[in-house]
């Protein structure tokens, strides 16, 4: 038992990333300067090795440190970094309390399931596809649950002491309205969140030792760490506490081995051995032979996954059907990504959805999407106009995003990108509808590309000049009529630079001395 | 912490109302409207001066800031935070302003001072970027959101002629005295935005006034809560771009400030200001038409004064 720093070090450090991971996506009140947040999710293993693919960049070495960790001591990125893993082992902590005697029995690993599954994620990785990713990588989905179910909660929270202290006379406490997305965008983490909940109530890390295609890679190279922890066989009394302890279920008495490409360095086993038998060897070589048998189980999960994918797949079947009542419907050729994400292919190529910009969005103009970049690319958001729109001067979703899906940007640099066009539909127009004054549009437009020009009589009519737009959506967010809008931002599926207005000098000069004109 | 300071706070405005009471002059703790109305000027304009200071002046005018707060009473002071862009923009009133104002209030005895718009822009930005909130805080006045429904509640507008009812801020509903303090400006839509068309921020549905011939609407709410005192900040005026503003450029500083009891009397001298024909502004126009003030500012009263 003098092993049991090892796993008194790795609660902590899960807790610290579980606490620090999830304290991101719970700032409300958008508190935190998102350039913080990066040292936080550097470590998170997919969305740092895209970073790295894409910018190749020291700041995006996390994944790098997370292999050449798992090369020495195995998937301790499994044990500690990722947050979803922490959940799990709180929910199975709870679950051994409760069931006292029948604890983890050592279980063979789905290895077809196991391996299919990250094949096909590869696999689909190279043609560009990222579904599999978006429904699988542990930190996304951690995200997704973070984001979708977790913030609204604590928003709600505040929203009820705000009011409660609002009674006393008391405002520094603020409500803050709760811009969530759409219903499916919070069923499936709600699902997810039950469903990995479950598993690992009953099995431990089931989850991550048969679906999640991190969990596989990682336990991949596990096979070929240097410090593996292995069972004396001579000190070990085969009493089996190890193995009831173990959440992997992966230490196998009759051998005495333990499957080391499912364990996840978690140091149950290390704490409770009476004899200190579990030690962490030097292994020069010697790849673990692998069982490759399949079970009804196996059968089972797959289906399941399969069940997901058809539901995913008759969900994109419904379109939300607008109310008609207006002449003229918007028909938008795109929806806009947001500023620094280049082009809706390489925003659409690289965002995991894990959310975080959604959550770090001042307005919450950021929302997830459904069908809005087709059904594979789900949940990853883009810029809800209905919602919000993109503060000008505001560049913090390319701040916190941890995959480079959003580069980072600079504020100046921010306002000449242009996400979308402004087009105007003139019939849809309160000018032309009602005769009477209206300018919502120009007025929100921070660029002035919306200008109102002269109509009939003492009448403006907004005019809309295109290269000066950064399609920021104000003027979509503002327009008064409904159910159709007059103007709308079309997105461009690359991003274009815009173009800065000449400005006009004021020629007036003021005589503070001259007496007032009444 | 918070409820602790909550309740020092109301001990310590009950020892300084019980004092009030044994020691102060009876009569200004209830006021009656016709020692409310008892200036001898209608409108007060100044010149040449930076926001305070031309505040301090332009409230000596009227006999100081206690003819419209008493002790104990509550003020709500609605200044333009529209939008996320600091001072020299002229996008937002000046938080100087906005920070001496809260000053006098307190002095004269306010119970409490609050501050709020319903921004366009993210509010949280607003608030900071416009200075205003810190101004807020410096004063020890309270600054409070204007981002949420939840403040709104539904009121009928006896007077309008479009606009019969709206949700508007409970701190405009339940406040004692209303301070009104806009900024002057180009509007795109408005033509110029002052007095009245800033009282657009203290309602949550704003699209409907557009939708629902926007002049006539601005003219209706004006009639609904008139403001106790109106204070045109026309320090930084936005000449051309606005609301919004595009750069310093859209900005002639012109260190103005009017003053007046009168709304509509405010926004007439402010558009004159600006250089515009008031009674070309169809919100101005329509406010006199309705008698909800004057913009005749001939037969007003005057206090003129350049620094």
């Amino acid at each position: 038992m003098k092993h049991s720093i090892l796993r008194k070090i790795r609660i902590a450090v899960s807790i610290f990333f579980l606490l620090f991971t999830s304290i991101l996506f719970l700032d409300i009140a958008n508190f935190l300067p998102p350039d913080l947040f990066g040292y936080v999710t550097l470590f998170q293993f997919i969305p740092s090795a895209i970073k790295f693919a894409v910018l190749f960049i020291p700041s995006s070495i996390g994944f790098i440190i997370i292999l050449i960790l798992t090369l020495f001591f195995g998937r301790v990125y499994c044990s500690s970094i990722c947050p979803l893993g922490t959940v799990q082992d709180i929910a199975s902590h709870i679950a051994n309390k409760k069931k006292r005697k029948k604890k983890f029995l050592y279980s063979k690993e789905y290895f077809w399931l196991r391996y299919i599954i990250l094949v096909v994620t590869i696999l689909s990785l190279f043609s560009g596809q990222l579904l599999l990713i978006i429904l699988l990588d542990p930190y996304s989905n951690f995200g997704r649950i973070l984001a979708q179910l977790f913030n609204p909660f604590i928003n709600i929270l505040n929203n009820f002491f705000a009011f409660t202290l609002e009674k006393l006379n008391i405002y520094s406490l603020y409500p803050i309205e709760i811009k969530s997305g759409y219903f499916i965008a919070a069923l499936f983490p709600f699902l997810f969140l039950a469903f990995i909940l479950f598993l690992s109530y009953k099995r431990g890390r089931l989850y991550c030792n048969t679906v999640c295609p991190l969990g596989t890679l990682l336990g991949i190279i596990s096979k070929f760490t240097i410090f593996k922890l292995k069972i004396d066989k001579t000190t070990c009394e085969g009493c089996g506490v190890c193995s009831k302890v173990c959440k992997s279920e992966c230490i196998e008495l009759k051998s005495k081995k333990i499957d080391f490409s499912r364990c996840v360095a978690c140091y149950n086993c290390l704490d409770v051995c009476p004899s200190d038998a579990i030690n962490y060897q030097f292994i020069s070589s010697g790849i673990v032979k692998q069982s490759s048998d399949k079970s009804r189980r196996d059968f089972l999960s797959k289906t399941s996954l399969f069940i997901i994918g058809l539901t995913t797949n008759a969900l994109s079947q419904i379109k939300i059907i607008p109310q008609k009542e207006s002449k003229v419907a918007v028909k938008k050729n795109s929806v806009s990504s947001p500023p620094g994400s280049k082009s809706i292919d390489h925003f659409t190529s690289n965002c995991t959805a894990c959310q975080l910009c959604i959550t770090a969005c001042p307005t919450r103009v950021l929302q997830p999407s459904f069908t809005e970049y087709g059904i594979f690319n789900i949940f990853q958001p883009f810029m809800d106009y209905k919602t919000n729109y993109c503060n000008y001067d505001c560049t913090a979703c390319s701040q916190v995003c941890p995959t480079a899906a959003i580069l980072p940007l600079t504020a100046k640099y921010k306002k000449n990108i242009q996400i979308g066009k402004a087009k105007f539909i003139e019939d849809n127009c309160i000018v032309k509808t009602e005769n009477t004054a209206c300018g919502a549009c120009s007025e929100h437009c921070p660029t002035k590309a919306v200008l109102m020009v002269d109509y009939k009589g003492n009448l403006k009519i907004p005019e809309i000049t295109n290269k000066y737009c950064v399609g920021c959506g104000a003027c979509e967010f503002a327009c008064p009529t409904k159910p159709y809008k007059a103007i709308y931002v079309d997105g461009n599926l690359e991003h274009q630079t815009a173009e800065k207005k000449p400005v006009e000098k004021l020629d007036q000069k003021i005589d503070y001395k001259e007496e007032f004109p009444f | 912490m918070r409820r602790r300071e909550f309740i020092s706070k109301t001990i310590k405005a009950g020892l300084v109302t019980g004092t009030a009471l044994s020691v102060g002059n009876y009569s200004e703790l209830f006021p009656s409207p016709s020692n409310l109305f008892s200036s001898d000027f209608d409108l007060a304009a100044i010149k040449g001066g930076e926001p305070d200071a031309m505040f301090d002046e332009a409230i000596k005018a009227f006999g100081g800031i206690s003819k419209f707060v008493k002790k104990g009473q509550t003020v709500v002071i609605k200044p333009n935070i529209g939008w996320d862009v600091e001072p020299e923009r002229g996008g937002n009133t000046n938080p100087l302003l906005i920070n001496r104002i809260i000053k006098h209030c307190l002095n004269a005895g306010a119970k409490d001072v609050y501050v709020f718009d319903h921004t366009c822009d993210n509010w949280n930005k607003c608030y900071s970027n416009s200075g205003i909130e810190r101004a807020v805080k410096d004063a020890k006045g309270k600054i409070v959101s204007g981002a949420s429904e939840s403040y709104y509640q539904e009121v009928t507008i006896k007077q309008g002629k479009k606009l019969k009812k709206a949700k508007v801020h409970e701190l405009i509903l339940e406040s004692d005295v209303f301070i009104n303090v806009p900024i002057l400006k180009h509007h795109s839509s408005a033509d110029v935005t002052i007095g009245m068309k800033n009282l657009m921020g203290n309602v949550w549905d704003r699209r409907f006034w557009h939708a629902n011939d926007l002049h006539q609407c601005i003219a209706d709410f004006a009639s609904f809560r008139k403001p106790d005192l109106t204070v045109v900040d026309a320090y930084y005026v936005m000449k051309k771009n606005g609301p919004r503003g595009v750069s310093k450029e859209d900005v002639l500083t012109m260190k103005s400030q009017i003053i007046s009891t009168d709304i509509v009397a405010a926004d007439a001298a402010a558009a004159k200001l600006f250089g515009v024909d008031p009674s070309k502004i169809d919100h101005i126009r329509i406010a006199n038409e309705m008698k909800l003030g004057s913009m005749n500012l001939d037969k007003l009263s005057i206090y003129r004064k350049i620094l």
